[in-house]
């Protein structure tokens, strides 16, 4: 025990009002959540993504030009009441291929951010936490796509993948980033693995799938979290490379890749073709940087963010006792 | 503060010579220490005073946190710079608290000497024990290498290093936890100090290395007359050692007197709490601990009034009001800090009604004599054997670590059967092999009647539930990523329970290890060390096991902690009709919780009976000489007790023994005629029969005697 009785709850089990009321609960999800709604960054970002989600896929409704429509008076004008984030060169809407991009964006980069770390954390777990054969096949494996020239690879599949839909390219671009994070999961794996509370679990007959999913994936879920959020940015950008190979998105459709990709070429004059992508991507990042964080302090107990805050009248503080599971703070709302 | 600053007796209790110098060796007066921190001002120590003479040992006891080892970092000038210091330390008369770092180096090492708990980071891992020494006498003396060698090689061998001529170049790593710890006394003796300040000196160390290490204290303390302040939580070891007791709580000494008015006349609830909450090596009837609820306060926000309000069961009103100064309390060096010392004096309030004796049921299975219960739990034969490779690509064999070494042992229904032995002996091997639930690699583990050895895979998970483990340490083995509730339905949603039968079985679990159900919603770190060890417990009782093993489930608590689970599981062990193994390697707890008792010794059971036995006439040597080491908090008695020290340290499992694996550190070989000892060295003894049924030892030559 240590000097700070703080976050100690009195031996004899006191009745002190707890934040969060009298509900018992027998599983974390609930808690985890509530956790997370209690961060406000945290819920500022969810409602960001959310907010861009419906401006993507509701937007370009609203918005007089689709994106595929040209504007012959219009080429290259800056921001302007008809055309809120100005032309292209070719007379598009700014805004509405901003949007269009968006769509396919947001969904590249989420689901295929989640996809990467979700199966390297699967492969690297399932690797340390088996050991023997399951960790001998699956380190192959590893090693494998570590050693395959992705871009060779790539090439090779081209041809086969051409004209299929451009969802195609998220389990691409999550094929060729999960190695690293599945080795360091791994690794972490291994030295949970022989924590008394995994063999605990073990020895009152939890199986093996069950407990790498509640005890060894949680307890690296600051490692995930980050990497995640990583990924989603990594995936984003990455989708434009892999145009180069003629899958994902081709013109005229485009995405915040393709856009940027094409703005920085006339960074110097057009500032604005390259701005608002910019932004969006920028803005999504933040977003998801913003829950990743949220996640991250929800389901670490040791985070002081995420705690529920004691309302208590101060006649009744009673210093005396180490009831308190933390400072006392009181809410202001 | 108005602290009574009044000094202790000249004469030792120990009877041993004390200087009639009038300066006393150390002097601490009005010793106040607090630190800034983001909580606010931490008020670690509030007021310490007390003399030291030559000569004198004063034992500095109280819980963690209490500020005792803040108080000696004080005296050795060794606080980090944002402690704010006030009040007096003075070493013969020379006041410390003013001086510079420069100053107090010199001090420290020459006539101030530490002994620490970790003597592996008080060592510098890269020079060689004997360079370390050496450097210490250089820096203080004027004195040439080859005669500061000889001298290292003399201290080595005061303070019992074998072989110290060789030993003196051995490097911190190449010595064990007690040796590095007796290098560390010999390089604190070694300029020949006034005063030795020991922090919990034994506490990482096996009882029958600690009464080595006190044993070297005692003779260090005679060779150079030192004055010792000895630190500890351990009440046992300060009855013997001790001339004068200081109890520490919150920050202030409160209870203070020589050595046998602490232990028996105490005068405040605390130190009565204290002792009420050990389980006692001499305790020959079973009485319920008496624990001491609660944690100590929060030293940032102390309460007003008694610092030990919130936990005392003889508050009142004033406690709260009036913080208590130490007063005397009966004869004139014994002093108490409570408000009602003077009842306590008088007798108008017995000390023993200070604490309710809690209730604990009798066991039913208690009433049908032991054979005739069936067996929960029998291993026969049991072994396991690590492999020593070497090389890291091509592993080659080199030899074999022999952990567990040929084991027997029967657990009958509704009985505690404690397992003791030192650190390294194989009890957790032991445990391991047995919670696998898989075939050993030689022998036989039968679990309720079922041979582990011929499970299908879905019988072995049925029976899991029937077998049921808690941990040593309690934050290690609860996820700290879950919260508790989540934790307690783990088991049961594993076994497919309903979600509404879940939720009522986590309630009712909390209930019975004494939480409240509103707790489910917390992390384990947000509870104290005990109340997580219930969680653990209540883990454990989730799917309603016959048969639980306990591995040092008290061992990582505080005293008046442990008292309190030590109940519970003996209520709870009533009530639902358990059995435990109860794996251990302090054997007073053993003494109190346990029915049978088998003592292991590297691999193997040398000693195994009824507890009566085993504690009233011990029969193998290891277990006199492990009885012998155990200090009783009693200072009379320990005084009496002669010690059987063992020499050396436990072998290495790689390296046993021929014959009796205990022969090269058993005191009864060595007073063998030849051809007795050649037995010893050339047969291995097995368990066998004595006198009594159910008593049996592995030794050629058992016989009882009387070491409690
Ligand atoms: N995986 C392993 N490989 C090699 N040696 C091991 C292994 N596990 C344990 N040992 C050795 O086996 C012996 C017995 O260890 P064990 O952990 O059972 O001791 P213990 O009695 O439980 O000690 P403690 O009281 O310190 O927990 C020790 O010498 C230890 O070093
Ligand atoms: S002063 Fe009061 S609260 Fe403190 S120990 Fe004495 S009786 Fe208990
Ligand atoms: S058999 Fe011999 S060496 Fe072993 S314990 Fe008995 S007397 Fe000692
Ligand atoms: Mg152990």
């Amino acid at each position: 025990m240590s000097l700070n009785a703080n976050a100690l709850v009195d031996e004899a089990g006191s009745t002190d009002p707890i934040g969060d009321g009298p509900q018992v609960s027998t599983g974390r999800g609930r808690l985890v959540l509530k956790r997370f709604l209690r961060n406000r960054a945290a819920t500022i970002g969810l409602v960001i993504v959310v907010l861009m989600f419906l401006s993507a896929f509701v937007g370009p409704d609203i918005d007089q030009w689709k994106y595929t429509d040209i504007d012959f008076e219009n080429f290259q004008t800056p921001p302007s009441g008809a055309h809120w984030f100005g032309t292209t060169q070719t007379g598009q809407d700014m805004f509405a291929l901003c949007m269009r991009g968006l769509q396919k964006s947001l969904i590249i980069g989420l689901v295929g951010g989640v996809l990467t770390t979700a199966f390297a954390a699967l492969v690297g777990a399932c690797a340390g936490y088996y050991g023997r054969w399951a960790d001998r096949i699956l380190s192959w494996f590893i090693d494998l796509f570590l050693v395959l020239p992705s871009f060779l690879m790539l090439s090779i599949l081209s041809p086969w993948f051409r004209g299929k839909t451009w969802m195609i390219l998220i389990p691409l671009l999550a094929a060729f980033a999960w190695m690293i994070t599945a080795r360091i999961v791994r690794a972490q794996a291994m030295s949970l693995k022989n924590r008394e509370f995994v063999s605990a679990a073990r020895f009152m007959g939890v199986p093996g799938w069950r407990i790498i999913l509640r005890h060894i994936l949680p307890n690296i879920a600051s490692l995930l979290i980050i990497d995640a959020v990583l990924n989603v940015a990594a995936t984003i950008l990455g989708e434009v490379n892999l145009s180069f190979f003629g899958f994902g998105v081709q013109a005229p459709d485009v995405s915040l890749g393709t856009l940027i990709d094409t703005g920085q070429q006339d960074i110097g004059s057009y500032q604005w073709l390259l701005v608002f992508p910019m932004a969006c991507l920028v803005v999504l990042l933040l977003a998801v940087n913003m829950i990743g964080d949220g996640l991250r302090d929800a389901l670490d107990p040791n985070a002081q963010g995420a705690k529920s805050k004691v309302r208590r009248p101060k006649a009744e503080r009673r210093d005396s006792t180490p009831v308190l599971t933390e400072p006392v703070t009181v809410e202001v709302d | 503060m108005s602290q009574s600053s009044e000094s202790f007796p000249l004469q030792s209790q120990n009877g041993r010579a004390v200087s009639l110098n009038d300066t006393p060796a150390l002097e601490v007066a009005d010793l106040e220490i607090s630190f800034p921190s983001e909580a606010g001002v931490v008020s670690a120590v509030r007021g310490v005073n007390y003399q030291l003479r030559r000569g004198e040992v004063l034992g500095i006891v109280g819980e963690s946190g209490s500020g005792k080892s803040v108080t000696a970092m004080a005296v050795l000038g060794l606080l980090p710079e944002t402690a704010q210091v006030t009040g007096s330390v003075r070493l013969g008369g020379r006041e410390l608290l003013n001086l510079g770092d420069k100053e107090m180096s010199k001090i420290r090492g020459r006539e101030l000497a530490m002994v620490f708990q970790d003597p592996l980071s008080a060592l510098t891992p890269v020079f060689t024990i004997g360079s370390q020494i050496i450097e210490a006498l250089q820096v203080h003396q004027d004195i040439s290498k080859a005669d500061a060698r000889k001298r290292a090689v003399e201290l080595l061998d005061l303070v019992g290093i074998p072989d110290p001529q060789r030993r003196v170049d051995n490097f911190p790593h190449e010595f064990s936890g007690g040796m590095r710890q007796r290098a560390m006394i010999a390089q604190a003796i070694a300029n020949d100090p006034a005063v030795i300040i020991a922090d919990e000196p034994t506490t990482a160390l096996d009882v029958t290395i600690q009464a080595q290490i006190l044993d070297v204290l005692k003779t260090a303390k005679d060779v150079t007359g030192a004055a010792i302040v000895m630190i500890t939580h351990d009440l046992g070891v300060v009855a013997g050692f001790a001339d004068r007791v200081m109890v520490m709580y919150a920050g202030r000494p409160v209870e203070t007197g020589v050595v046998e008015d602490i232990y028996y006349e105490p005068r405040m609830p605390y130190t009565i709490g204290l002792l009420g909450s050990i389980p006692r090596l001499d305790d020959t009837e079973r009485k319920a601990l008496t624990p001491i609820d609660g944690n100590p306060p929060n030293l940032s926000a102390l309460p007003v009034g008694c610092p030990f309000q919130a936990r005392c069961p003889i508050v009142v009103d004033v406690c709260r009001q009036v913080e208590p100064v130490l007063e005397r309390a009966g004869s004139d060096v014994h002093h108490s800090a409570c408000h009602r010392a003077g009842e306590l004096v008088t007798g108008s309030l017995p000390v023993d009604e200070v604490y309710p004796v809690p209730e604990i049921p009798e066991a039913r299975a208690a009433r049908i004599p032991r054979d005739q219960r069936p067996a929960v739990l029998e291993i026969t034969n049991l072994h396991k054997h690590f492999p020593l490779t070497r090389g890291a690509l091509a592993k080659r064999k080199v030899g074999e670590v022999r952990a567990v070494d040929g084991i027997d042992l029967e657990i009958r229904a509704g009985e505690t059967v404690g397992l003791v032995g030192e650190s390294g002996c194989g009890k957790t091997t032991t445990l391991m092999q047995l919670l696998e639930l898989v075939s050993p690699e030689q022998g036989k583990i039968v679990v309720l009647g079922k041979d582990t050895a011929n499970l299908h895979q879905n019988e072995r998970r049925e029976l899991r539930r029937d077998l049921q483990v808690v941990f040593q340490d309690p934050m290690a083995s609860l996820d700290p990523r879950m919260p508790v509730g989540a934790i307690l339905a783990e088991p049961l949603r594993s076994f497919g329970r309903k979600k509404a039968e879940v939720f009522a079985r986590v309630t009712e679990l909390l209930k019975l290890v004494g939480l409240e159900p509103e707790h489910a919603n917390r992390f384990p770190a947000e509870f104290s060390g005990g109340q997580r060890q219930r969680i653990g417990i209540a883990r454990a009782l989730a799917l309603e096991p016959k048969v639980v093993i306990l591995d040092e489930p008290v061992s990582a608590l505080d005293v008046s902690i442990q008292a309190g689970v030590l109940n519970l599981l003996e209520e709870l062990k009533a009530k639902l009709d358990l059995s435990y193994l109860f794996v251990a390697h302090d054997l007073s707890v053993v003494r109190h919780t346990s029915d049978r008792v088998a003592v292991m010794y590297l691999g193997r059971i040398v000693e195994v009976g009824d507890v009566a036995q085993i504690f009233d006439a011990p029969s193998h040597p290891y277990t006199q000489a492990l009885l012998s080491a155990i200090p009783v908090p009693d200072p009379r008695k320990e005084r009496e007790r002669a010690r059987i020290l063992l020499e050396g340290d436990l072998p290495s499992p790689t390296n046993i023994p021929s014959g009796c694996r205990f022969r090269n550190r058993c005191p009864k070989f060595q007073t063998l005629a030849e051809g007795d000892q050649a037995r010893c060295i050339g047969e291995d003894p097995s368990l066998h029969g004595l006198d009594e049924p159910g008593h049996e030892a592995a030794c050629h030559f058992a016989g009882a005697l009387s070491v409690v």
